[in-house]
């Protein structure tokens, strides 16, 4: 199949940016030994911050529940370590934000063992109850958004799915924290893909690789075979090609389906599940390990012992970065995520967190801005974007402040993959200034929502007033 | 925040730049060296053809272009006036410009060519990326509406004079603002247009393909001009739709009409080798700048010029029209970028949608 590299399958536009997978994809994941302290947000993940469950003081167990959702988008969080609750508080979030966090010592003397809990079986559980589950495991899309799991399987009603699309397509330069979780265990993949399929109740999955990672494919197909899945699952290799990990592009590349503008892969019958999330449900039932701890690659030029790393959540970046023997004196800059899409870090000491997939340190070849000139044009950054937008009209829109025009052509469409300030030949920070426009732009419509709703809650007053008046006055009259 | 993470010594300096980190490597200078280089064969051409007269043709519209830029561009930050140059696309200008011009025409109108190329052709819109008009053809128009009779002086190449590619042409010395004198009838020939047009006399194709016949400098070979073409598609340093649309509206076009009446109308094949066409579909039309970015947009665009060529071209008081078409057609991009935008990712789907809430019941 690899050897069809060019007939394989892809979406439309999309980059080629060069792999520099080199350096990590043929490491072992290792196991982070454990650090002194934690940092847990309260909110690592899309939806309402999670309500704490225990008090500073309070001893804990690895894998016990330490704060319950705060809502039903929203997940359960658990302590990474045994040891003892120091603070709830402001903490620094890799954004820059401050968050409320809990704060872990552990305990030097445990032997940090996980809290035990009988194996549940998935199949017999109601929906209610399965769903129930999954977010009690505390998981989260582990691709970046980190969006709860559980919420994609409850359908609302009236939906249907019909697919499961399974994400190991890992796009982003650098990372290979799904390509080694492939490699090493598609039998746990291959199991959760089972239990979600059945919830699903769907007729197929795939399970979308790049050709760049024949080893797990070939694992992958392996593991279907051995578990006997081959009519349901498919392993659907694909042209590699960025950002095809964005679940739209996904569905695009494998079924050819466009995802209504503004909806959800459910719109076209689909939900999609990066790899790493398979095998959390497979270590939640059948290990009861809940989603305390993630394989992150720390990797880029700037790191001294690039690696794949299983890190409990909440370990500082700064304890990991030591871990891997630092930073070479070169490093300029730090980042949380890939190269394409990253949050770029301030400082040190902020925590991985459920969706941090690597840890990049980059020189100075890699932040050096490029040299600018005025946009000629050239289209490049048409022809890359995936979501078919105009990248080019949508910089010169934005240095000209103009938010309204910006959402006519389609800003809101842009998933911010960073494919045309790849492909700017003018050195321009497309993506950057379109991101600008976004917020803007947001702001402008929370700006003029709020106005209607002070003129409205002005018109009511004073209509209210009227009405009372005349009340009166009719009051008034009777009397008389 | 601390910086304590990193080695001992001297703290380097951290950044806080947002992603993405990887850059394809392409630059604008380069994709402008990219079009130099395909620029240059034809210039050597031009030089084989008609001799040193040809360099100092293009030198002179070339300088009048740069010194322009130079002069009268906004200064970078911080930058020396000279650093605007760096960027390639004055020179450019000059370059192309000095092409589509007669061997024998006198210098000072060569460089004001350029003058007003980059001066009312670009800077005057903002300068880079800002110009609606091609600004090499704004220098050409002007100088066909200033000097109509130099402009259309052409000379014999260079084989007609005795072969010797350092004879200078006197016309390129007239001073500042003079004409030259007029030229000997032996030294002028009419292009093919002009034969086709007035005598209704074709040219053999071969002479068309090789260029060995009277016509603006860079105009002469089409071969030469369609491998340029082929190496920058290769480089993708421009979009081929253009090139394409033009080649292939301009032989339908004319194809018909030699098909209705062969005695009346030019064949297809001349109507493509001769005179500015290739130069102007290869080089000209396809700068970014002045031409739609949207593919559907570029189809229309080339399709609109190459209906101007053939109209202008036939029915028209000139022989030749692409300076004209190009040009009108740039003032058209901006109306068929807007109508040609493609449709954003999901709203073909999101409109499907739409249509089937909105149909009362249809289909149930």
């Amino acid at each position: 199949m690899s050897s069809l590299s060019t007939l394989a399958a892809s979406f439309r536009h999309g980059i080629h940016p060069s792999e520099h997978k080199e350096a990590t994809e043929g490491l072992a994941i290792q196991r982070m030994p454990f650090v002194e302290r934690y940092v847990l947000p309260l909110s690592m993940h899309t939806g309402a911050p999670c309500r704490p469950l225990v008090a500073v003081g309070d001893a804990v167990e690895r894998g016990q529940v330490i704060a319950e959702p705060g809502g039903f988008v929203s997940t359960t969080l658990h302590s990474p370590v045994t040891g003892k609750v120091v603070a709830l508080g402001p903490r620094r979030y890799p954004n820059g934000n401050l968050v409320q966090a809990l704060e872990i010592e552990i305990d030097p003397f445990s032997p940090q063992r996980l809290l035990p809990r009988a194996p549940v079986d998935p199949f017999p559980l109601s929906d209610d109850e399965f769903v129930t589950e999954v977010q009690r495991a505390g998981l989260v899309g582990l691709g970046g958004a980190a969006f709860p799991t559980h919420v994609k399987y409850k359908p609302p009603p009236g939906k249907t799915v019909t697919r499961l699309v399974v994400n190991g397509c890992e796009c982003e330069p650098y990372l290979t924290t799904d390509h080694r979780l492939m490699v090493e265990r598609p039998d746990a993949i291959l199991r959760g893909i089972a239990i979600a399929a059945h919830r699903l109740r769907v007729e197929e999955t795939v399970i979308g690789v790049e050709l760049n990672k024949p080893d797990a494919i070939r694992a992958l197909e392996g593991a279907v075979v051995k578990a006997g899945a081959g009519d349901e699952v498919r392993v659907v290799p694909l042209r590699v090609k960025y950002p095809q990990g964005a679940e739209k592009m996904l569905i695009e590349a494998v079924y050819g389906f466009e995802v209504p503008s503004g909806g959800l892969p459910l719109d076209v019958g689909c939900v999609v599940n990066n790899v790493g999330t398979m095998a959390g449900l497979t270590d939640w039932f059948d290990g009861g390990q809940p989603l305390i701890e993630r394989v992150v690659t720390v990797g880029g030029p700037g790191v001294e012992r690039p690696a794949n790393l299983l890190v409990p959540v909440g370990t500082p970046v700064r304890a990991v970065l030591d871990h891997c023997g630092g930073l070479k004196a070169a490093t300029r800059e730090v980042v949380m995520g890939g190269p394409m899409m990253g949050q770029p870090l301030a400082g040190l000491d902020v925590p991985v967190l459920k969706g941090t997939s690597g840890l990049l340190a980059f020189t100075e070849a890699e932040t050096r801005l490029p040299a600018e000139y005025t946009c000629i044009k050239c289209g490049r950054c048409v022809d890359a974007c995936p979501q078919f937008l105009n990248p080019s009209r949508l910089q010169r829109l934005a240095r000209a402040g103009r938010w309204d025009e910006v959402e006519r052509w389609f800003v809101n469409d842009c998933v911010e993959c960073g494919s045309c300030t790849f492909a700017c030949p003018s050195g321009i920070p497309v993506v950057q200034l379109i991101r600008v426009a976004k917020s803007a732009l947001r702001e402008q419509k929370a700006k003029e929502k709020a106005e209607a709703q002070a003129k409205e809650a002005e018109a009511k007053a004073a209509e209210a007033k009227a009405a009372q008046t005349t009340a009166s006055a009719a009051a008034a009259g009777g009397q008389g | 925040m601390s910086e304590s993470g990193m080695g001992g010594g001297r703290q380097p300096r951290w950044v806080v730049q947002s992603a993405p980190f990887l850059r394809q490597g392409v630059t604008t200078p380069g994709l402008m060296r990219d079009v130099l280089l395909a620029v240059a064969p034809v210039l050597v051409m031009a030089v084989l053809y008609f001799g040193a007269s040809a360099l100092l043709v293009c030198l002179a519209a070339t300088l009048g272009a740069v010194l322009t830029e130079a002069a009268f561009a906004p200064r970078l930050p911080g930058r020396s006036r000279f650093a605007r140059l760096t960027d390639g696309s004055a020179l450019l200008t000059g370059v192309l410009l000095g092409l589509t011009l007669p061997p024998a025409l006198p210098l000072w109108m060569a460089f004001l060519g350029g003058v007003v190329g980059i001066g009312l052709g670009k800077l005057i819109w903002g300068g880079l990326g800002h110009n609606l008009f091609n600004p090499a053809l704004v220098g050409r128009a002007f100088l066909q509406a200033a000097f109509p009779l130099s402009l259309t002086t052409w000379s014999v190449p260079s084989r007609a004079l005795g072969g010797n590619l350092w004879t200078l042409r006197a016309g390129n010395f007239a001073w500042p603002l003079m004409q030259p004198a007029a030229q000997p009838d032996a030294m002028t020939a009419a292009t093919p247009l002009n034969l086709m047009k007035f005598d209704h006399q074709a040219t053999a194709l071969a002479d068309l393909l090789r260029g060995q016949i009277a016509g603006s400098l860079g105009e002469t070979s089409a071969a030469v001009i369609l491998l340029a073409g082929i190496f920058l598609v290769a480089r993708r340093a421009f979009d081929w739709r253009i090139p394409a649309a033009i080649l292939t509206t301009v032989a339908a076009f004319s194809g018909v009409l030699w098909w209705l009446a062969p005695q009346r109308y030019p064949s297809p094949a001349f109507m493509l080798l001769s005179g500015g066409l290739m130069f102007g579909a290869v080089f000209m039309a396809t700068d970014p700048v002045t031409s739609p970015l949207a593919p559907r947009g570029a189809w229309i665009f080339g399709a609109g010029v190459g209906v101007l060529v053939v109209l202008i071209r036939v029915w028209g008081g000139m022989p030749e029209g692409v300076m004209y078409a190009i040009l009108l057609m740039n003032g058209a991009a901006p109306l068929i970028e807007r109508v040609t935008q493609q449709r954003a990712f999901g709203h073909r789907a999101l409109a499907a949608r739409k249509a089937k809430a909105a149909a009362p019941g249809a289909g149930r």
